[in-house]
C-alpha cells in the first residue's frame, strides 16, 4: 500500500472518532457476555459461533436477519428522531404497537384490494395510528409541560391495554378452535413479499433511514428539529415555532414507531397478536444509541441487534446456551454506550467534543 | 476613585525577588489553533504577575498547561528551578500551585466546609474530622481576613464570596502559587476592590499569584509585573509604572486603540420603534417593568442606563418577543406588533443581539455557517422550497467571517470553541447584515475584551449613521455615555428621566440610576 495523503487519514479518523465509543461498546458486551458464559460453564467462542451460523449460516438465515432488522430501523429511527429534537420517547413501544395493530387489523378486515394498494394502506394505517398516538405526549410537553418520558411510559400501559382489548375483544380471531387472544391472520395482499432473500419491508426501511437523514441534515425541517434540540431559547429567539416543532418531532417519531410495527405484522408474523412485537420499541433506544442517532448508523445497528436475534436460537440449540444472554448482552451494550465515560477509561480514550450525545434534556427544562 | 489604585512603591521595586516558578518556551496547539506559541514567563515570590491579553489569546490555556490540566507539546517549567514536570491537578496543588478557574468548580450543594474538604479530606481512622477541617478554615479565613461562614451552602451565595471560598480552598491546601483566572469578570466593581486587597495580603504573606484579566484599570492597580499576551505570543513584559492605559492596550492588540468612540452629530429621521405603556408583572405580580413608554428615531442611538437587575431584561425580552407583557403596545414603523412573535419582528427590520449570547444568540454545538443563519435559514438563497443550500450557508459564512473580522479556524468550527468576543462577532455579524432598520442591543460588549468592544461600537455607530434606530442597553455607564445620543435611565422598572447625551452629565445619571430624582 502507498502511504496514505493527508485527507484519506482525516476521514478515517473522522469515521473511527464517531464509531468507536459503540464500536468498543460492543467488544466489551461481548467480553461480559463471555465471561458470564464461562461462569455458567458454556464455551463462549462455541457459543458466538453458533450465534453467528445462526444469522448468516444460510440464504434462509440472512432472510430471518433481515425481517428481524426492518422493525428495529423503523423503531431504532423513531427514538432517534425524537433524540435530535432532545425529546426521550419511550412511548416508540406503545406507538408501535398500537401501529402494528391498526396494521393488522386493514390486513384482515379490508378484502379484495390488489397488494399494491393493499399494503400501502395498512402500513399508512399503522403511520398514522404511531402519528396520532404520539401527538398526545407531545403537544402535553409542548403546551403543559409534562415530561415525555412519564407520559410515555404511561401510555405505554394505555397502548398494552388497547391492544389487548381489541385482540380479545371486537377483532378476535374467531377461527374455530382457536383461544388465543390475537386477530385473524391478513389477507394475502398484505402480506410484504420478498425479492430473493430481501425482505421488500427492508428495502422500504433502508429507503426511509436515507430520507431521515436527508430530512435531519439539508431541510429547513431538520435545521429546526436540530436547533429545538439543541438550544431551546436560541430557537425560540430565531423564530422558530418551538412548541409546533415539538408536536411535529413527537409525531414524526411516532409515526415511524408505527410504521415500524407494521412492518412487523405484514412481514414476519402475518397477523397481529399480542406480545410478539415487546420490547421491539424499547430496543429502539438501543439501536438509536449504538447509533448514536445518525440515521444511516442505524441500518448498521439494526443489522447488528438483528443478527443476534436471528442468531440466538441456533445458539440456543446447538451451544445449549440460554437464550438470555442476548439480551444481557443487549443491555450491556446499552449500558457501555451510555456510561461512555466507562469504555472511555477501559480504552484510555481522550474527549472529543464532536461524539458526545444529548440523551435527553433535563427534567422540567424548557 | 484613582487612589484606590495606587499602591506602595516597594512593591514596584522588589525586582530582585527571587523565582519561583519559570516556564520556558511553551508550545501548546488545539486543532486548527496555535493557543500557546514559545511563551515563557517567570513567577517571582510574593509578586502579582498580571497576564494580559484580549480573550482567546492564550492566557488560560498557559495556565492550564502549569496547573496539569493540559499537556504542553513543547517547552519546560521549573519550579523553585527544579524540573516540574505533572500532568494532573492534583500533582498542581500537592507541588503549591493552586487554580481558580474562569468557571468556579464548587459543589453547588456542599457547604463551605464540606468543598474545603472535598479532596483533601481530613480523617480521623475511617471518618472525615470536620473538626480538625473547620478549625483549620477559620485560621486560615482570619489570617488572611477572608471572612466565610463555613457552613454557609455554597449556591446560597454570592458569586463574589462563592470566588472567596475558591481562593480558601487554595489556600487549605497550602499553595504558595495561586493562579487567578479572570475573577473580576463577575465581580461588581466593590468586590474587585475588596479581592485586590485580599491579594495584596496574600501576597505580604509570601503567596505569589498569577493574575489573568484584559481590563487595562485593573492591571496597573494591582499588579506589580504585567505580561502582555497576543495570540499566543507573549508580546510584551512591563510595569505599571512604566506605561499606561493607551500603552497596554496598544500592546495588546496589536496597533493604536481608540479608547473613544468618534461619532458624528445624529442625523435623525422618522421613529422606526415606539413603545407605549409597557408593563410585565413578573410572577409575584409585582411589576418587574413599569408603564414605560419610549421612541427610537431612525439615525440616532437611545441608550438605556441603569444599574442591573432593574427591569432591562425583561424590558427588552419583550419588545424583541422573548416574553409576553401584560399590557401596552409596542410598533415598528407604526405597525402594531404581536406579542411573543420573534419571526415577525425580524421580518418588520429588527435586529436583536441578546444579553445572553449562549443561551440566546448561538447555538453553542452548531459550525458557524448554521449559526450565522439561524434567523433567515427559511429564506432565499440560504434554503428553497424548504432544502438548505449549502453552499450559499457556507459562501455566507466565510464572507461574514472576513466582514466582521471573527477568527476561528473554519466556518465549520462549532461556536462553542470561539472565543466569547469572536461569539459575539458572530452574532453581530449575523443580526446587522441583513436589511434592518431597527437594532436591539443588550450588553453588547459584556465580557468582552478592548478590541472586541471599539468593533462593536464601530458598528453599532456606522448602523446609526446609515438610518438605523438602535436602542443600547448597558450596565456599564461609560459604554451608555460615549455612543448613545438620548439617555434613558431605568430604576425599578421605570424610566426616571430621558436625557439628551450631549448636556447630561455622569454624576446626574449616576444619582438617577440610584433612584434620585433631580428637580
Ligand atoms: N480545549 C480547547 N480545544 C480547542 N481549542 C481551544 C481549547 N481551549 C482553548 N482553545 C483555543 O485556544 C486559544 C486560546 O484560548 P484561551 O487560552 O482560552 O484564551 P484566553 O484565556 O486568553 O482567552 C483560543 O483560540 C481558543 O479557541
Ligand atoms: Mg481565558
Amino acid at each position: 500500500m502507498e502511504e496514505q495523503t493527508p485527507s484519506q487519514n482525516n476521514w478515517l479518523k473522522k469515521v473511527w472518532f464517531s464509531v468507536r465509543i459503540p464500536f468498543l461498546a460492543i467488544i466489551l458486551a461481548l467480553l461480559v457476555g463471555a465471561i458470564i458464559l464461562l461462569v455458567s460453564g458454556a464455551n463462549p467462542l462455541e457459543a458466538y459461533w453458533q450465534l453467528f451460523k445462526g444469522a448468516f449460516g444460510s440464504w434462509r438465515n440472512i432472510q430471518r436477519v433481515l425481517e428481524k432488522s426492518t422493525p428495529l430501523i423503523f423503531a431504532g429511527l423513531a427514538v432517534a428522531l425524537g433524540f435530535k429534537a432532545g425529546l426521550f420517547n419511550i412511548g416508540a413501544q406503545g406507538q408501535l404497537l398500537l401501529g402494528a395493530l391498526m396494521a393488522g387489523y386493514v390486513g384482515f378486515a379490508v378484502k379484495g384490494l390488489p397488494a399494491y394498494i393493499h399494503i400501502p394502506l395498512a402500513l399508512l394505517a399503522g403511520l398514522l395510528t404511531g402519528a396520532v398516538f404520539a401527538a398526545i405526549p407531545g403537544l402535553l410537553r409542548a403546551y403543559s409541560g409534562a415530561h415525555e418520558v412519564i407520559s410515555t411510559i404511561m401510555l405505554n400501559y394505555v397502548a398494552i391495554n388497547l391492544s389487548d382489548y381489541f385482540s380479545e375483544g371486537p377483532w378476535k380471531d374467531t377461527t374455530p378452535g382457536n383461544i388465543v387472544s390475537r386477530l385473524p391472520a391478513i389477507q394475502p395482499s398484505a402480506e410484504i413479499p420478498n425479492i430473493g432473500p430481501v425482505p421488500v419491508g427492508f428495502i422500504v426501511a433502508v429507503l426511509t433511514s436515507l430520507l431521515i437523514w436527508f430530512v435531519i441534515n439539508r431541510t429547513t425541517f431538520g435545521f429546526e428539529i436540530n436547533s429545538v434540540g439543541l438550544n431551546p431559547h436560541a430557537s425560540k429567539y430565531a423564530g422558530m415555532r418551538t412548541k409546533l416543532l415539538i408536536v411535529a418531532a413527537m409525531v414524526v417519531s411516532g409515526a415511524l414507531a408505527g410504521v415500524g410495527g407494521a412492518v412487523e405484522t405484514m412481514g414476519v408474523v402475518g397477523r397481529f397478536q399480542p406480545g410478539f412485537n415487546t420490547g421491539l420499541g424499547f430496543d429502539g433506544i438501543t439501536v438509536a444509541l449504538l447509533a448514536r442517532n445518525n440515521p444511516i448508523a442505524v441500518i448498521l445497528s439494526s443489522l447488528f441487534l438483528g443478527a443476534m436475534k436471528g442468531g440466538a436460537n441456533t445458539m440456543q440449540f446447538y451451544a445449549n446456551v440460554p437464550n438470555q444472554i442476548i439480551d444481557i448482552i443487549q443491555g450491556t451494550m446499552l449500558l457501555f454506550v451510555t456510561a461512555e465515560m466507562v469504555v472511555r477509561w477501559v480504552f484510555k480514550l481522550r474527549k472529543q467534543r464532536d461524539t458526545e450525545i444529548t440523551v435527553t434534556s433535563g427534567w422540567g427544562q424548557r | 476613585m484613582d487612589n484606590t489604585y495606587s499602591k506602595t512603591a516597594d512593591a514596584l521595586m522588589d525586582t530582585d525577588k527571587s523565582v519561583i516558578l519559570e516556564a520556558k518556551h511553551i508550545y501548546k496547539t488545539f486543532p486548527g489553533t496555535v493557543a500557546n506559541d514559545d511563551v515563557s514567563l517567570e513567577l517571582r515570590k510574593g509578586e502579582v504577575l498580571a497576564l494580559l491579553g484580549e480573550n482567546g489569546a492564550g492566557k488560560s490555556t498557559l495556565m492550564n498547561v502549569i496547573y496539569g490540566l493540559y499537556t504542553q507539546d513543547k517547552g519546560e517549567i521549573f519550579l523553585n528551578g527544579e524540573p516540574y514536570a505533572i500532568d494532573n491537578p492534583h500533582d498542581a496543588i500537592n507541588a503549591g500551585i493552586g487554580m481558580v478557574h474562569q468557571h468556579f468548580m464548587l459543589v453547588p450543594v456542599f457547604s463551605v466546609l464540606e468543598n474545603m474538604m472535598l479532596g483533601a479530606e481530613t480523617t480521623k481512622g475511617p471518618f472525615l474530622n470536620k473538626k480538625a477541617a473547620e478549625a483549620k478554615l477559620r485560621d486560615l479565613s482570619e489570617s488572611f481576613g477572608l471572612e466565610i461562614d463555613p457552613h454557609a451552602i455554597i449556591e446560597e451565595l454570592p458569586v463574589g464570596l462563592q470566588q472567596r471560598v475558591e481562593i480558601l480552598k487554595a489556600l487549605y491546601r497550602d499553595v504558595e502559587i495561586l493562579i487567578l483566572d479572570e475573577p473580576t469578570a463577575v465581580l461588581t466593581p466593590q468586590e474587585t476592590e475588596e479581592l485586590f486587597k485580599i491579594m495584596r495580603r496574600l501576597t505580604e504573606r509570601g503567596v505569589s499569584i498569577v493574575f489573568i484579566t484584559h481590563k487595562l484599570k485593573e492591571v496597573l492597580a494591582v499588579a506589580d509585573r504585567i505580561i502582555i499576551m497576543r495570540r499566543g505570543k507573549v508580546v510584551g513584559t512591563t510595569t505599571p509604572a512604566e506605561t499606561d492605559e493607551h500603552g497596554l492596550a496598544s500592546m495588546m492588540v496589536g496597533r493604536e486603540v481608540i479608547l473613544e468612540v468618534e461619532k458624528a452629530p445624529a442625523q435623525v429621521g422618522k421613529v422606526v420603534l415606539e413603545i407605549e405603556h409597557l408593563n410585565i408583572h413578573d410572577n409575584n405580580q409585582m411589576h418587574s417593568v413599569r408603564d414605560i413608554s419610549l421612541s427610537v428615531r431612525a439615525g440616532e442611538v437611545l441608550g438605556i442606563a441603569g444599574v442591573q437587575g432593574n427591569g432591562q431584561s425583561e424590558f427588552v425580552e419583550a419588545i424583541t418577543g422573548l416574553r409576553r407583557y401584560n399590557s401596552g403596545e409596542i410598533r415598528i414603523d407604526g405597525k402594531r406588533m404581536p406579542q411573543e412573535k420573534p419571526r415577525t419582528l425580524v421580518e418588520h427590520g429588527m435586529a436583536h443581539i441578546p444579553e445572553d449570547r449562549q443561551k440566546h444568540g448561538l447555538v453553542l454545538q452548531y459550525p458557524l455557517t448554521s449559526n450565522f443563519v439561524l434567523c433567515t435559514y427559511y429564506r432565499e438563497p440560504f434554503s428553497r422550497h424548504g432544502i438548505l443550500n449549502e453552499n450559499e450557508i457556507l459562501r455566507n459564512a466565510e464572507e461574514l467571517m472576513e466582514r466582521f473580522d471573527v477568527r476561528a479556524p473554519s466556518p465549520v468550527t462549532v461556536a462553542g470553541d470561539l472565543s466569547g468576543g469572536n461569539q459575539q462577532k458572530v452574532i453581530v455579524g449575523r443580526e446587522l447584515s441583513r436589511e434592518v432598520s431597527l437594532v436591539i442591543a443588550n450588553q453588547p460588549t459584556r465580557g468582552l475584551d478592548v478590541g472586541s468592544i471599539e468593533y462593536i461600537h464601530k458598528t453599532l455607530i456606522e448602523m446609526r449613521d446609515a438610518g438605523v434606530g438602535v436602542l443600547l442597553v448597558s450596565s456599564e455607564l461609560d459604554e451608555i455615555m460615549s455612543i448613545s445620543d438620548r439617555i434613558a435611565v431605568i430604576y425599578r422598572g421605570e424610566i426616571l428621566a430621558v436625557l439628551d447625551a450631549a448636556e447630561a452629565s455622569r454624576e446626574e445619571i449616576g444619582l438617577l440610576m440610584a433612584g434620585h430624582i433631580s428637580e
